[in-house]
């Protein structure tokens, strides 16, 4: 669908927009990051509202977590999440080896170190949308090798 | 019994629904950081711009458009093909009389304000859309047509309609036949 070039190109220019306005009031990383997945956190409540309107109530925390996987996953990138981890005790590890959002940057270690402000609104997605979902988390991500990265979900016992 | 789950019959409303979604968001996070509503307006087009420079190469390709021979040609263009394919509505063309270079694109349903019910307190003169300004002005440019894109009305600031104006500010080049002598 045409939409998604639309999306990736304003997620690409949100991301150099933030950093950007930084660099003129010296503001650290760290808070361009945050910036960033806070924007998500919103985008990902809202989403989660809309596409879990009709959807028949999840048994567990794992099935949420599949959900996430298989049909958030799918309709926001196009794809299913590659290989979910769990350590069974509040600990996700949502693998995905060719993230939509990082395909067009590289394909191996070519800017790298760019690649955490990419990920950072993603994050932000997945934390809004568990959190409507009535699961506080918190969510971070790592790349090894573009465009595979993973997303850790941390699972915050209330 | 549980009833089968929905096999996603709304997959394009959801993307179309993250993408008004995060502009809703980069919206607000802009008011939250620049006062004055006119750099909000001015990082929205220049923001719009940097996406149009290189949605306009999209947009060639998935469509097989061929070669316009008029100003007329590309603002409809723009509205039947472009808009319909990236945001799926079809705005109508109008032409001002007076000028062959003034096109106005009035649109009936907007869905980049699906969502915004009506501008913060403080923030009248705040174009919520121009990022679509910005990026017809950056699409045009890279076919080489300079044109001014501005909004004329708004519906967010209490107009019946929106309405986008296109300005192009230089002549067409015309098409160079090379002739045998």
């Amino acid at each position: 669908m045409a939409d998604e070039a639309l999306f990736l190109l304003l997620h690409n220019e949100m991301v150099t927009g933030v950093y950007k306005s930084a660099d003129q009031g010296e503001v650290e990383n760290g808070r361009c990051i945050t910036k960033l997945e806070n924007m998500g956190f919103r985008v990902g409540q809202g989403l989660i509202e809309r596409f879990t309107k009709d959807t028949a109530r999840f048994k567990d925390e794992l099935d949420i977590m599949k959900f996430i996987c298989k049909d958030f996953w799918t309709t926001v990138f196009k794809k299913q999440i590659d290989n979910l981890r769990t350590n069974h005790q509040g600990i996700y590890v949502l693998q995905d080896n060719k993230f939509r959002l990082l395909t067009q940057m590289s394909a191996g270690k070519q800017y790298l170190d760019h690649a955490p402000k990419y990920l950072a609104f993603t994050c932000g997605l997945i934390r809004g949308g568990l959190s409507n979902l009535g699961i506080k988390s918190i969510v971070t991500a790592e790349v090894s090798a573009m465009p595979a990265c993973k997303f850790q979900v941390m699972i915050q016992k209330m | 019994m549980s009833r089968p789950g929905n096999r996603r019959p709304e997959c394009h409303k959801i993307n179309r629904d993250l993408f008004v979604l995060t502009y809703g968001a980069l919206v607000a996070q802009l008011c939250k950081d620049y006062e004055k509503d006119e750099d909000v307006n001015n990082y929205l087009d220049k923001m719009g711009y940097g996406i149009g420079i290189r949605l306009v190469e999209d947009f060639l390709a998935r469509s097989c458009v061929k070669k316009c021979h008029s100003y007329s040609e590309i603002a409809d263009l723009i509205a039947q093909v472009a808009f319909k394919m990236y945001l799926g509505i079809t705005p109508s063309v109008t032409r001002n009389e007076s000028s062959r270079n003034e096109f106005s694109l009035i649109l009936d349903k907007n869905p980049l304000v699906e969502f915004v019910e009506e501008l913060p307190a403080g923030r009248s003169s705040l174009c919520y859309c121009n990022l679509l300004c910005g990026v017809i002005r950056g699409a045009l440019e890279m076919i080489h047509l300079t044109a001014d894109v501005t909004f004329l009305q708004d519906r967010l600031k209490g107009d019946k309609v929106t309405e986008i104006g296109i300005t192009f500010l230089k002549k067409l080049e015309e098409k160079k036949c090379r002739r045998k002598k």
